[in-house]
């Protein structure tokens, strides 16, 4: 499953490069791209794991740049 | 600005009053140490606290981390102001950089500002305005003169003119009456229109190109992974750098005061962030800038790839030509022309191949079905039907040799030879032509212009046919009598003889040659307007049928990768300058500062003329 998630402050471009390299190194997810610039997150991972793998996402995320809020929808 | 950014400018303000006023005072010793801390903690404390949470979450190499030890480092050195002012113009550059790149942002949205916002939904006999996502298929919506249409849908009512520039950049409006299909994303000009919903939102035209546009920054160009390789191995290499320059000469001389400030400079420096940003902002400007002219690049990638370009193969019909085919001659042989015509006519009837469309438009009765059975037909051949009971064979040379009916060569014609037999007997043959696009001579001129070394025609039709188009248009070279599986042959060909760092295109209509689009470096679609298959099929497609859109497209790579090449040279030659020249002693911390927000604001502004050439919303930072 491919989902899209929107992001908030995410202020520095260094911090995307470096989530999108947190995220990918996270069991279960297939591909990750973090966008500076649109401020959007694109995850794929495993469907029937997706809800506890963005809990390690967001987790992840908030190690790298705690200012940066994921909108999870 | 944003709020954020304006609370950053009066800290910076105010930190800069203090800090002058912390110089003009005549103190010394821890006086002045504890005057220089305050504007120091007015413009520092969130760096600070950034760098003390970062660490505890792990995160060492970490640019807050990197710039309060330089800062602090150099208040253990006594250079005071330089702590403070190196600190003041890190938040003067982060600012700066903030701003711009969230002028890029809007400006680039604004290049993509084709979403509708509401649509007019006739329900229970009056008319609500609703979200389009909340629009159904089947139902019917109102758009005025003046409005964005909200929803692809067919036209139940109403005539009007669309102004479809916003999604192929062509300024000539498009007419549109009862039942022609109208596309989200334009703008209806005059009249008003009744219109059914034929997809949802979600699927629709303006949806879908928002969609790739937006997540053509997924494909990553090469270029782009080079920087984020760069970057995790760029710092720690700079750090631990910093720290031999500390520590190895001070052992061996023991000046420490001399060497701690030189790798105090280190520190500043090692931020990746110029190209970090710039780059990705080059190639999304580009594509942003792109999509304004009607041009859509699926990933940066492929923009990347454009500008090697080096052989465009091209299509012949639709591509080059205008697709449209008119029967141009009948010649009959033992039966009345206007006889001949109509058996053929009827039986290519089925076909949807553009010539046998042609055929049957030229014969211009309605086609009866009943009159016609058996039919087959032979991909790159022609057609067999039985028509009133007789046996009607119509196609090319190779069908008739191969039926034994004809031998010998084709009548000297510039168009297409149809020929017919009729229960095995030779009957006479129909010349269908295709006039090569008004600007398609031109389009090529252009693309010789833009460096492409060789231009390329494939075709199924005729070698007289592809000659003359050939020979009028200026094409290197053609290659005519190709069925689809041949021009799939003939690219792999080309891609053999193409020397290694350039690319090969291939364009055509997206409809039936799918296969060719795939095998290319770069598959480009035209007439993408409405055609889910040209867009779903290429890698590049032209919303209109203009084939001039093709060199502006490489012209718009070409630039976008010599602003890439030029921030990569400028923001790593004058990074490792000042790291020499740190190294030397002879750069201090303000040289530093400059070569890392200097440079980064630099490269910014430098990536954003991307889109200062399309947009008329760019705004001048």
């Amino acid at each position: 499953m491919k989902k899209t998630f929107k992001l908030i402050d995410l202020d520095c471009a260094n911090c995307a490069a470096k989530m999108e390299t947190a995220i990918k190194k996270i069991d279960g997810v297939s591909g990750a791209t973090v966008s500076f610039l649109t401020q959007k997150m694109t995850i794929e991972a495993d469907d029937v794991r997706f809800e506890e793998i963005m809990r390690q996402v967001v987790k992840a995320c908030k190690k790298v740049e705690p200012d940066c809020e994921i909108v999870l929808k | 600005m944003t709020r954020k950014q304006k609370k950053t400018l009066y800290r910076i303000l105010g930190a800069g009053v203090l800090f002058l006023v912390s110089i003009l005072l005549p103190l010394e010793g821890w006086l002045k140490l504890g005057v220089f801390l305050i504007p120091y903690a007015v413009i520092g404390w969130d760096v600070l606290w950034r760098a003390v949470r970062n660490i505890l979450n792990g995160q060492v190499f970490d640019e807050n981390f990197l710039m309060s030890v330089a800062t602090l480092g150099a208040f253990g050195c006594g250079e005071y102001p330089e702590a403070v002012a190196v600190m003041l113009f890190y938040q003067v550059g982060e600012l700066f950089q903030s701003v711009a790149v969230s002028r890029s942002r809007q400006s680039i949205s604004a290049l993509m500002d084709i979403r509708p916002d509401s649509a007019n939904v006739e329900r229970d006999g009056q008319v609500v305005q609703v979200d389009p996502e909340e629009a159904a298929v089947g139902e019917v919506i109102l758009i005025k003169a003046g409005e964005r249409v909200p929803l692809d849908g067919t036209v139940l009512e109403g005539t009007s003119s669309l102004d479809t520039s916003a999604l192929t950049g062509e300024s000539l409006p498009r007419d549109v009456s009862p039942g022609e299909e109208v596309i989200s994303g334009c703008v209806n000009l005059s009249g008003l229109l009744r219109v059914e919903v034929t997809k949802p939102f979600g699927q629709s035209t303006v949806a879908r190109i928002l969609d790739l546009v937006e997540n053509s920054s997924e494909k990553k160009a090469q270029a782009e992974h080079f920087i984020t390789k760069f970057a995790r191995y760029y710092t720690p290499i700079v750090v631990f750098a910093a720290l031999a320059l500390a520590v190895i000469p001070s052992l061996l001389d023991g000046q420490w005061g001399v060497w701690t400030p030189r790798a105090l400079n280190f520190l500043v420096v090692s931020c990746p962030c110029a190209l970090v940003i710039s780059i990705p902002l080059s190639f999304f400007g580009g594509i942003g800038g792109a999509s304004k002219q009607g041009i859509l690049v699926k990933g940066s990638n492929y923009l990347e790839a454009l500008a090697q370009t080096g052989i465009v193969v091209l299509d012949k019909t639709g591509t080059l030509t205008q697709g449209r085919f008119s029967v141009a001659a009948v010649h009959s042989k033992g039966m009345e022309e206007a006889q001949l015509l109509e058996l053929t006519a009827l039986a290519e009837q089925f076909s949807t191949h553009p010539i046998s469309r042609s055929i049957v438009s030229a014969w211009g009765g309605v086609p009866e079905g009943s009159r016609v059975s058996d039919v087959e037909e032979e991909a790159g051949h022609g057609v067999r039907a039985m028509v009133d009971g007789r046996k009607v064979l119509a196609g090319n040379r190779k069908l008739m040799e191969r039926e034994g009916i004809l031998d010998g060569s084709d009548p000297k014609h510039t168009g297409t030879v149809i020929h017919v037999a009729v229960d095995g007997v030779y009957a006479g043959y129909l010349v269908v032509a295709d006039q090569p696009k008004l600007t398609s001579a031109q389009a090529l001129r252009e693309l010789k212009a833009a460096g492409v070394r060789q231009t390329v025609m494939l075709t199924g039709d005729t070698q007289g046919a592809a000659q003359v188009v050939a020979r009028e248009l200026g094409l290197d070279r053609f290659y005519a009598q190709l069925l689809p599986a041949g021009k799939v042959e003939q690219v792999e060909a080309l891609l053999q003889e193409k020397g290694s760092r350039e690319k090969l295109i291939f364009v055509g209509d997206g409809i039936n040659d799918a296969p060719v689009l795939s095998r290319a470096d770069i598959g480009v679609a035209m007439g993408g307007l409405g055609s889910d298959a040209a867009i779903e099929a290429a890698d590049i497609v032209l919303m209109d049928d203009d084939l001039l859109k093709l060199p502006a497209a490489i012209r718009i790579a070409r630039k976008t990768l010599a602003i890439v090449r030029q921030n990569v040279v400028f923001a790593l030659g004058v990074k490792l300058l000042v790291l020499v020249l740190s190294a030397l002693g002879k750069a201090n911390m303000w040289a530093a500062v400059f070569a890392d927000v200097g440079v980064s604001v630099l490269a910014i502004l430098n990536a954003s003329r991307m889109l200062a050439e399309h947009g008329s919303s760019h705004e001048k930072f």
